[in-house]
C-alpha cells in the first residue's frame, strides 16, 4: 500500500464527515419532512376534539369534554337518534372481525396448498389470483349488490354485515393468500418431513409445526384485513340500509355530509376515536410482526 | 428392531431417474452407510424408507411387511436430518417430547423418557432452550435425541455431521457408532463421506447416478473394489489409475502403458489377460513403495510436488506426463525435480477394463 501524507489523510477524513452530514440531510428530507403534515393533522385532530376553542387552526383554548360526549350521552345524527355510539362501534368492530377471521382462516390454508401442494393448474390458478386482485369493489357493485339481494342478504340488518364481509374477505383473500404463501416457501422441506416422520398427518403438520412458524405473516394479514375492514365505507355506504348497521366510516361521513352545520369539534372526536382501536390491533399484533424466528439451522 | 429390504426400488422424479432399480438387504441391528457423490440417490433412498417419497416402482419391507404404502407415522422410524429440521417454535424438552404427545402417551412416562433421552445425549442442561440459542452441535443432539426418544424400529440418518465442524464431526462418529451398538438400532446413514461411511457401517453402500454399485463390508470395498468408480471414491487421497495394455511377450507378462512397463507374474498376468488386454491399472497412494537405487522391475519416476501433512507427506510424482500420488512417511528427503525410483507390490494392484470400468483382479 502506498503511505498517504498527512494532509491527504486529514483530507479524506473531512470528506467522509461531509458524506456522512449530506446522508443525515437526505434522510431527514426524504423520511422525516413529509411526515410533518400528517403529526401537524393529527395534533390537529387532539387539540380541536378537546378544547372548546382553537385558534390559528393549532391553538386549543379551553379544556372540554364536551366533544366526547357521544361515548356516554344520545346524540342525533339525520333523523335518527343514537342512544351513544358503541352500537355503531360493535358494528364496524363485528366487520373488521369478520373480515379479518375468515380471512386469516381461508388464506393461511390456501397459501399453504398454493406452497406445498401439487396439483394441476396450481401455476394457472396463481395467475388468475393475481389477475382478480385487479378489479375494485367499485365496478362489482352492482354486481355484487344483485348477488346479495337473490341471497336474501340485501337490507337484513346484521345479515347484511355478514354479506358485506364475505364480499370484503372474498375480494381480499386472494392477495392475502399471496403474502402468506411466501411465508410458508421460506419453511424448509425438512421440518415437514421431520414432523412427518415423528408422526403426524399433513393436516397436523400444518396446524402444530407450520403454522406457527407463519404467525409474522398472518400478524401481517390479519392487520391487513382488520383495518380495511375496520375503514370500508363504499359497501357499507351502498348496502346497508338501516341506520342502526352503520358502522364508524358512515357515521363520520354523515356527520359531514349532512346539509347543517358541521360540529368540527365532535367530528374531530369521533375521528380519533375512530383511529384508537386501530392503533390497538397494530400495537399487539406488531409483536408477532416483529418475532421472527431464527430456524434450527445456523445459517 | 427389524430388518429392512429394498425390493426393486426405482423413484422418477419426472424424466429424471434418481433411484434404479435398487435391491438392498439391511440386517437387524446392522448399521449401514449409502454413499457416494451428491446427487446419486442416496437421500431419495432413505426420504423412501422414511416415506415421504413412494417409489415408482418396487417394494420396501420391514421385516416382511410390505411398508411400501404405510404413511411416515405408521412407520416407527426415528429421522435426523442434514439440517436437523428442529422445531423452532418449541423449546429442546418439547422438540423431543414432540413424537410422544403424537403418540398420546402419559405425561409422566414422556417426562421420564425425555429426560433419559437427554441425559443420555448430554443435553439435559439444555432443555429449556430455543433451538436457536444452540450451538450446531447442541442442535445435532436434539435432533438425535428426538429422533430417538419413540424408541424407533430404523432409524435414519441424513448427513447428520456435515454441518459441524472438523474436530465434532470426529468425536460425533464415534459417539453415534457407539449409541448404534449400544441401543442395536437398525441404522440407515447417508453421507457422502468415505471416510464417515468406512468409519462407522458395518457395511456400505457406494451409489452412483441412482445405481447400487457394491455393497460391502469397508475392508473389502477397500481391498476389492468392483470398479473403478468404488476404487476411486474410497481412499483418501484416491487411487491412481494408468491406462495400458496387458501383452505377452515369449511367455512373460508385461503391462505396458505410454509411459512405462511392468512385469507382471505370470498368474496374475494370465488371468488379467484372459479378462480384457485393454485395461486400466489402478494402485492406491498408500501402497507404492519409494526407491532411490535401481531394482528390479522398478518404474522411473520423478519428484513434482510434496504436500506435507504432518504425519504422512503426500509425494507428487510424473512418470511421464502421468501424475501420481504416493503417500508415505515424513523423513524422506525428497527435492522437486529428483530422479526416484518406484516399486509397485503385485499384490496391491487393481486391473480394471477399460471399457467396462469394471474390476478385472
Amino acid at each position: 500500500m502506498a503511505r498517504v501524507s498527512q494532509e491527504e489523510l486529514v483530507k479524506r477524513r473531512r470528506r467522509a464527515l461531509i458524506r456522512t452530514i449530506i446522508k443525515y440531510i437526505i434522510v431527514i428530507v426524504v423520511a422525516v419532512i413529509p411526515l410533518i403534515p400528517i403529526w401537524l393533522m393529527f395534533l390537529w385532530l387532539i387539540a380541536q376534539s378537546f378544547s372548546s376553542r382553537v385558534t390559528f387552526g393549532i391553538i386549543p383554548q379551553g379544556f372540554t369534554l364536551e366533544n366526547w360526549k357521544f361515548l356516554w350521552s344520545p346524540f342525533k345524527m339525520g333523523l335518527k337518534e343514537y342512544p351513544n355510539i358503541w352500537p355503531i362501534t360493535l358494528n364496524t368492530l363485528f366487520l373488521a372481525l369478520g373480515v379479518a377471521g375468515l380471512e386469516v382462516l381461508i388464506s393461511s390454508m390456501a397459501g399453504y396448498a398454493l406452497s406445498r401442494m401439487n396439483f394441476p393448474g396450481r401455476i394457472g390458478l396463481m395467475q388468475f389470483i393475481i389477475a382478480l386482485h385487479a378489479f375494485p369493489s367499485v365496478i362489482l357493485l352492482i354486481a355484487l349488490f344483485i348477488i346479495l339481494n337473490k341471497i336474501g342478504l340485501y337490507g337484513k340488518g346484521y345479515m347484511t354485515l355478514v354479506g358485506i364481509i364475505l364480499i370484503k374477505a372474498g375480494l381480499e383473500i386472494p392477495m392475502a393468500s399471496w403474502i402468506i404463501k411466501g411465508f410458508f416457501d421460506a419453511i424448509p422441506w425438512d421440518l415437514e418431513w421431520a414432523a412427518l416422520v415423528d408422526g403426524c398427518t399433513r393436516w397436523k403438520v400444518w396446524r402444530s409445526v407450520i403454522l406457527p412458524l407463519v404467525l409474522p405473516g398472518i400478524g401481517a394479514i390479519s392487520i391487513f384485513a382488520f383495518l380495511s375492514g375496520w375503514a370500508e365505507f363504499l359497501l357499507v355506504y351502498t348496502y346497508v340500509v338501516g341506520e342502526e348497521y352503520y358502522t364508524l366510516p358512515v357515521l363520520i361521513y354523515y356527520l359531514i355530509g349532512e346539509l347543517k352545520f358541521v360540529n368540527w369539534g365532535m367530528l374531530a372526536a369521533v375521528g380519533l376515536f375512530f383511529t384508537i382501536p386501530t392503533l390497538i390491533f397494530f400495537s399487539t399484533t406488531q409483536k408477532l410482526l416483529l418475532r421472527i424466528y431464527v430456524g434450527g439451522v445456523k445459517r | 428392531m427389524v430388518k429392512v429390504t429394498l425390493d426393486n426400488v426405482s423413484k422418477f422424479f419426472g424424466k429424471v431417474k434418481a433411484v434404479v432399480d435398487l435391491n438392498l438387504e439391511i440386517k437387524d441391528g446392522e448399521f449401514v452407510a449409502l454413499l457416494g457423490p451428491s446427487g446419486c440417490g442416496k437421500t431419495t433412498t432413505l426420504l423412501m424408507i422414511a416415506g415421504i417419497y413412494k417409489p415408482s416402482k418396487g417394494r420396501i419391507l420391514f421385516d416382511d411387511v410390505d411398508v411400501t404404502d404405510l404413511p411416515p407415522k405408521d412407520r416407527n422410524i426415528g429421522m435426523v436430518f442434514q439440517s436437523y429440521a428442529l422445531y423452532p417454535h418449541m423449546t429442546v424438552y418439547d422438540n423431543i417430547a414432540f413424537p410422544l404427545k403424537l403418540k398420546k402417551a402419559p405425561k409422566n412416562e414422556i417426562d421420564k423418557k425425555v429426560k433419559e433421552v437427554a441425559k443420555l445425549l448430554q443435553i439435559d442442561n439444555l432443555l429449556n432452550r430455543k433451538p436457536a440459542q444452540l450451538s450446531g452441535g447442541q442442535q445435532q443432539r436434539v435432533a438425535l435425541g428426538r429422533a430417538l426418544v419413540k424408541e424407533p424400529d430404523v432409524l435414519l440418518l441424513d448427513e447428520p455431521l456435515s454441518n459441524l465442524d472438523a474436530k465434532l464431526r470426529v468425536l460425533m462418529r464415534a459417539e453415534i457408532k457407539r449409541l448404534q451398538k449400544e441401543l442395536k438400532i437398525t441404522t440407515i446413514y447417508v453421507t457422502h463421506d468415505q471416510v464417515e461411511a468406512m468409519s462407522m457401517a458395518d457395511r456400505v453402500a457406494v451409489m452412483r447416478a441412482g445405481r447400487l454399485q457394491q455393497y460391502a463390508e469397508p475392508e473389502v470395498l477397500y481391498n476389492k473394489p468392483v470398479n473403478i468408480f468404488v476404487a476411486g471414491f474410497i481412499g483418501n487421497p484416491p487411487m491412481n489409475f494408468i491406462e495400458g495394455s496387458i501383452k505377452e511377450i515369449s511367455g512373460e507378462y508385461y503391462f505396458e502403458s505410454e509411459y512405462f512397463k511392468l512385469k507382471l507374474s505370470k498368474e496374475l498376468g494370465a488371468l488379467a489377460a484372459s479378462k480384457s488386454s485393454d485395461v486400466i491399472l489402478g494402485i492406491r497412494p498408500e501402497h507404492i513403495q519409494v526407491a532411490f537405487e535401481s531394482k528390479p522391475n522398478a518404474i522411473d519416476a520423478t519428484v513434482y510436488v510434496i504436500e506435507p501433512l504432518g504425519r504422512d507427506i503426500v509425494i507428487n510424482v510424473k512418470i511421464g506426463e502421468a501424475l501420481l500420488k504416493i503417500l508415505a512417511t515424513p523423513g524422506l528427503k525428497l527435492e522437486p525435480g529428483q530422479k526416484i525410483k518406484l516399486i509397485f507390490p503385485e499384490d496391491k494392484i487393481h486391473f480394471f477394463d477399460k471399457y467396462t470400468e469394471k474390476a478385472i483382479v
